[in-house]
């Protein structure tokens, strides 16, 4: 399947659960990209969820042990990329935080957190890729989530990376540095406060015409789409990988197969 | 699964559209003149830096730091008090107050005050409270708590401000504009500044090296409360303390542009002492009452970061949280994510439990805090703590249990990922679920995308590994 060079590097997908469980589409866009982009990709099997709702939530002990298993399952590769901003960081950013400084699982963590990598940022930043030959004729705004912003400065990359889609006009978001009130379990633990957010986020997607709504992070879109489909709007939503990966021509989030 | 006191807050707060555009009025013109000053402001990183490493340097020395100040401020002619709960301070202060035959206090906006409950302390003890800031002067006519901690009247639009003007000041005149709703606040306040036995006033630094203590307002009612009357009481808490004058302006210039985008307060008053020979005004006697409430405890609690907060409101401003729900929901004195990170302290875990968890630890108050107080690692410290100590409801502690379970069990993981996906698929109209069981906190509000019909791992189970 693929057909990388002998010296491409050996690239673990850690796909995230919500990309398993809610939408395939984004997961086989990522490895379209990735192989695109010159890397053997692997899928290792025994992979799940990173942990965060155990994070979150103050579950450390449980994170502990799901973190040991991601770390144990991701380690034998050269880089490990993810298609999600939060669960990338999760794993870069929190997992070392879990252990303690000088022993062995600390270092182990580390050293998988040097090399794992959210996937727009990844193919902008290490492979130095971009798009050829994929159009798309539609507007589009970008939603930075705030994982992928703020714990690994994700910003510029997927612009860059859509702005090589022939046909794609990207329209600027008004508070796009703002939180959609997704949250992980925050959303249905607060729903109410969740909701207020929500709304005024789709308030402004709306307001910025665009056909299609992007994102880098499955929560987040999962949590605009859905509220953008309940005031009946049309704007589509896609994880920014499926329109890069050329599949934008198939349904989008919430549309039937 | 919120506590049900803190879901009937928050409920309350959603349902009001006044409250949601006051919140909108002045937060966003907050965000906005921030925006414009940082922007303005090249050396901001650097200067953030120095204010972050100025505060950690005084919260590691702050037993040296307490004795010069204390030395410097005796030294000045001041009396120094030493409060280690907010109720010895309140009975300080109020000890003071009768001492010195008080009737009628003056008071220049403090949130250390809010914090300890002075108010309540001198209604109790019979001593007459006046508020001067002009926000403050809103909230006690209203007879409400402040909802932020720079503008304690932000829940108030101007609309509701100059009812509550009309029926409350003694002579208000038509109230058309805001200029005559000040002019109107003035009359109803200039004459009570000069009558008062006492001035009470907070403090945004201590200096420690002259003893002097340092309020910055807009309004110049400190000065007004702290020059007139013959008694001036400093409440202020310990980690207010800098070194030197020069460490208070690199910190001031963080505080000002943070809170209201200006370079400045209008006054920036410097306050050492009372009045001595020869001097026209002043007071003749000078009282700071040093807090600790729950501070050195911080030190030693995992939020020795949280000490070096300035109170300058930026990372309320700038809560989506905050923004939806405004102060009062918070239901502790401070709102937001610092409040979120010191009420748990203050109020309890147990009581105040809901405020970690109520965060889409999404990071922007740390990216505008001017002295980078971690916030969501300290909201996280709190629940981890909160989950340790059995305060999640076991609605959540048992799915979450069951589904760590199958996360380190990866062949549970698949079958039980295979067999929700389809279940779901039954809730489905053409491609959205707009209900389901065990959904409703997110099916409430908005529609749930249907999965695809095989997850991602099963669609790739046949495909070959990778060389």
């Amino acid at each position: 399947m693929s057909h990388a060079a002998a010296d491409a590097p050996r690239v673990g997908l850690f796909v995230t659960c919500l990309i398993d469980a809610m939408r395939p589409s984004a997961g086989f866009a990522a490895v379209a990209l990735l192989e695109a982009a010159g890397c053997r990709v692997d899928i290792p099997r025994a992979q799940t969820c990173c942990g965060q709702p155990a994070l979150n939530s103050g579950d450390r002990a449980g994170t502990v042990r799901i973190a040991q298993h991601t770390i144990a399952l991701l380690e034998p590769y050269d880089h490990v990329v993810v298609p999600s901003g939060s669960c990338a960081g999760t794993i870069k950013v929190h997992y070392p935080d879990l252990f303690d400084p000088g022993s062995a699982w600390h270092a182990r963590a580390i050293a998988l957190a040097d090399r794992t990598f959210e996937l727009l940022s990844y193919l902008t930043d290490i492979r130095r890729w971009k798009p050829h030959d994929v159009a798309l004729n539609a507007t589009a705004t970008y939603h930075d989530s705030c994982s992928g912003l703020r714990e690994l400065g994700i910003q510029a990359q997927p612009r860059r990376l859509l702005a090589a889609v022939e046909g794609l006009s990207l329209r600027k978001l008004e508070g796009s540095d703002t939180c959609c009130g997704f949250g992980g379990t925050f959303c249905v633990k607060y729903p109410a406060i969740s909701n207020a957010i929500v709304e005024e986020k789709a308030a402004h997607i709306e307001a910025t015409g665009a056909d299609l709504l992007l994102g880098g992070d499955m929560g987040c879109l999962m949590n605009m789409a859905g509220k953008l489909h309940r005031r009946g709007s049309a704007i589509r939503a896609f994880h920014a990988a499926e329109v890069l990966a050329g599949m934008a021509g198939g349904p989008a989030i919430g549309e039937p197969e | 699964m919120s506590t049900a006191a803190y879901a009937a807050r928050t409920e309350r707060a959603l349902a009001d559209p006044i409250l949601k555009l006051a919140i909108d009025r002045t937060t966003g013109n907050a965000r906005t003149k921030r925006a414009a000053a940082i922007a303005a402001w090249p050396e901001f990183p650097a200067a953030r830096e120095l204010g972050r490493d100025i505060k950690d340097h005084v919260i590691a020395h702050l037993d040296h730091y307490l004795l010069e100040f204390e030395r410097n401020a005796i030294a000045s002619g001041a009396k120094v008090h030493w409060a280690r709960t907010a109720q010895e301070a309140c009975e300080i202060v109020v000890g003071i107050c009768r001492d010195a035959g008080v009737r009628s206090a003056t008071r220049s906006k403090s949130m250390l005050g809010e914090e300890i409950g002075l108010p309540h302390a001198m209604a109790e003890a019979g001593i007459e409270r006046v508020e001067t800031d002009l926000a403050e002067h809103i909230i006690q006519l209203a007879d409400e708590p402040p909802s932020h901690i720079v503008w304690p009247a932000l829940h108030k639009t101007r609309e509701q401000v100059r009812e509550l003007f009309l029926a409350r000041h003694r002579d208000p005149g038509t109230l058309a504009t805001v200029e005559a709703m000040v002019a109107s606040a003035r009359r109803e306040l200039r004459g009570r500044f000069m009558a008062a036995d006492a001035g009470i006033s907070g403090a945004n630094f201590l200096i420690a090296d002259t003893g002097a203590v340092c309020t910055v307002t807009n309004e110049g009612n400190a000065e007004l409360t702290t020059t007139p009357p013959r008694l001036h009481i400093v409440t202020a808490g310990i980690e207010k303390l800098v070194p030197s004058t020069a460490h208070a302006m690199a910190l001031l210039r963080l505080l000002v542009r943070s809170a209201t985008g200006a370079e400045l307060t209008q006054y920036t008053t410097f306050h050492r002492g009372p009045k001595r020979a020869g001097d026209r005004d002043g007071p003749e006697a000078f009282h700071i009452v040093l807090v600790d409430n729950g501070r050195t405890r911080m030190l030693t609690d995992g939020l020795a970061e949280m000490l070096r907060c300035l109170r300058c409101g930026a990372c309320l401003n700038h809560c989506v949280v905050y923004r939806q729900i405004g102060g009062h929901a918070y239901g502790g004195t401070y709102p937001g994510p610092m409040g979120s990170v010191l009420t748990p302290l203050l109020d309890g875990l147990p009581k105040a439990q809901d405020l970690p968890r109520a965060c889409t630890l999404n990071g922007q108050c740390e990216e505008v805090c001017p002295v980078a107080i971690p916030l969501p690692t300290l909201l996280r410290g709190w629940r981890d703590r909160s989950w340790r100590e059995g305060l999640e409801p076991l609605s959540v502690r048992g799915p979450l249990s069951l589904w760590r379970f199958m996360v380190l069990h990866p062949a549970l993981y698949r079958l039980a990922t295979s067999l929700a996906v389809p279940a779901m698929r039954l809730f489905a109209r053409g491609g959205w679920i707009p209900r389901m069981p065990l959904a409703g906190g997110w099916t409430r509000h908005r529609d749930l995308p249907a999965p695809a019909s095989r997850t991602f791992m099963a669609q790739v189970s046949n495909r070959r590994p990778a060389a």
